[in-house]
């Protein structure tokens, strides 16, 4: 995919690249670390239909939907030869009662014999994590177990 | 009451009654400046209050909200961006100097205002607003548009082209010989390439000089650079604009982003007291005499400056429609048409109606660049419509 990178001298960078649709999709980089997401009009390319800011978490939390569901189908599609196995993305909200507490607190694995398998973080995938990963809000966690296990490991992110 | 209170007290009265001004363009979405130019001349000599006592740190803060203004511009560019936008549109750029100085100095010079008043309302009409340029581009969300990139490199340029402008301009006001006239402009001509250099390759050097984490001592070591380089670039006749606009330039990185970040409120106080000291200086009763004239540039250079905006977005095969925003866009004059003609008032040498009309058309140009290029689109889809309607089917 090409990505056009645009330098908008006293504002920051844009990166954009065109999608199948016709569309530009991508980002403007303002020089203060603020980040609007854009999407061009379909009848005008050189005009924006829409222009988004985003603070650094919720750009963390866009991004982290849109890497995780690939993520997910790539295990799925890995995991599809075992019966009975599936997985799940989970998120940690600002609620969840795990937010900024250690993995390992959850007590996941032998309360569920759900393995979380990945966390992904602003859009960075961090595969394996330890029991001492500490867990934010926006975190997506990628849970393969049985779909019992799964709903077991949903609710206690949620509840605890 | 003795001076020192008065002056406070009216001093007070001017600060606060621009702060509800400045709630009040903004409620509108529309630039503060000329609510602040309206004030000045609302307060100053002929106005409806006489403030005097006031007018003695207006002057001297006048002066430090230029050295801030053109030093946060600098401090907006690093001198690789100014590089490369003035090699991507010095022809465009030198449209846009043709094309929208030619009407002031036309009007200067019919006005019988002479080589230096020309010159003076060549400037006026010449360059945009990049902070008001800037601000609508973004309210409008206009930042991933393809046509902004060219809009941005214009204002590089006339930003470049103002450090060249300035010290011609202050020559000819300080009336010098031909020959120490073309010394200075060689000055100029040598700081700037000097600056470019070393902010391309040493940037980070000067950055460390003024750099601290101290915020207080930040501040005064920026603060303090910037006036006496200015100072000094005063004296040389270089004007203190250019002075500042070069540091901030040669300033870069995270120590200009902080920078910016401390200097910007600053900026903002120096500069609204630098657009009242200006009003007030401006006689408003001399304004109708010269009204019909400013509203013929307003129009004149407005189209003109849709003109360069169009040109300049067809070459780079955008399409009708951004051709036309990118002409808007550019519409907006202020904080530089003021300081510019700031510049030729105080030092004398220029009509004093020259400040009535810089003050008129810019009154006019700060109102109207934001609302032209808001209207463009609905305009020209008005216009398409119609033609479309025009077509017999």
């Amino acid at each position: 995919m090409n990505v056009d990178v645009t330098a908008l001298p006293g504002i920051g960078v844009r990166k954009d690249f065109a999608v199948r649709s016709g569309r530009r999709i991508g980002v403007v980089a303002h020089r203060d670390g603020g980040i609007d997401l854009i999407v061009s009009q379909r009848d005008d390319p050189d005009t924006c239909i829409a222009q988004v800011p985003l603070n650094p978490d919720e750009a963390a939390v866009l991004a982290n939907l849109l890497g995780a569901p690939q993520l997910v189908q790539q295990l799925r599609e890995e995991h599809s030869d075992l019966p009975g196995i599936t997985t799940r993305q989970l998120s940690i909200s600002g609620s969840s009662p795990y937010r900024g507490r250690m993995l390992g607190e959850t007590g996941m694995r032998t309360r569920t014999k759900a393995s979380i398998v990945a966390i992904m973080r602003a859009g960075q995938v961090q595969p394996s994590p330890g029991p001492d990963q500490v867990l934010d809000s926006g975190d997506i966690l990628v849970v393969v177990g049985t779909p019992h296990g799964l709903d077991a490991a949903a609710r206690i992110l949620v509840d605890g | 009451m003795d001076s020192t209170g008065l002056a406070l007290f009216e001093l007070g009265a001017i600060l606060f009654a621009l702060g509800m001004l400045g709630r009040l363009a903004a409620r509108f979405g529309m630039s503060p400046i000329p609510l602040y130019l309206l004030g000045g001349l609302a307060f100053g000599e002929g106005g409806i209050v006489t403030m005097k006592a006031a007018t003695e740190f207006g002057h001297m803060a006048g002066e430090i909200g230029v050295v801030l203004l053109l030093l946060l511009l600098g401090l907006e560019y690093t001198a690789a961006e100014l590089v490369t936008g003035l090699r991507r549109s010095w022809l465009a750029g030198l449209l846009d100097i043709v094309a929208n100085a030619t009407p002031g100095v036309v009007v200067a010079l019919v006005l019988g205002w002479g080589a230096v008043g020309a010159v003076t309302m060549g400037g006026v009409t010449y360059i945009s607003s990049s902070g008001i340029v800037a601000k609508v581009l973004n309210d409008l969300g206009r930042l991933g548009n393809r046509e902004t990139p060219v809009v941005l490199s214009i204002l590089v340029f006339e930003d470049l082209a103002m450090a060249v402008y300035l010290p011609i301009l202050t020559m000819m006001l300080a009336g010098l010989s031909f020959a120490s006239g073309l010394r200075s402009l060689a000055i100029a001509l040598v700081a700037i390439t000097v600056v470019l250099i070393v902010a391309l390759r040493y940037g980070r050097y000067v950055s460390a000089i003024v750099d601290s984490n101290d915020g207080e001592v930040f501040l005064l070591k920026l603060l303090g650079a910037a006036l006496l380089v200015a100072g000094a670039a005063s004296a040389l006749k270089v004007s203190a604009a250019v002075g500042a606009f070069l540091l901030g330039i040669a300033i870069s990185g995270s120590t200009a982003q902080e920078a910016a970040k401390l200097l910007e409120p600053l900026r903002d106080l120096f500069a609204a007291i630098f657009f009242v000291a200006f009003g007030l200086n401006t006689d408003p009763t001399a304004i109708p005499p010269v009204l019909g004239w400013a509203v013929l540039l307003a129009v004149v250079t407005a189209l003109t400056k849709i003109g360069t905006g169009w040109w300049a977005a067809s070459r780079q095969g955008i399409r009708r429609m951004g051709r036309a925003r990118a002409g808007a866009a550019l519409v907006a004059r202020g904080e530089f048409s003021i300081v510019i003609a700031g510049l030729a008032v105080s030092v004398g040498g220029v009509n004093p109606k020259l400040a009535a009309l810089a003050s008129a058309y810019v009154l006019m140009m700060a109102v109207l660049g934001p609302i032209a290029a808001r209207v463009v689109e609905p305009a020209i889809r008005l216009v398409q419509r119609g033609r479309a309607d025009a077509v017999p089917t």
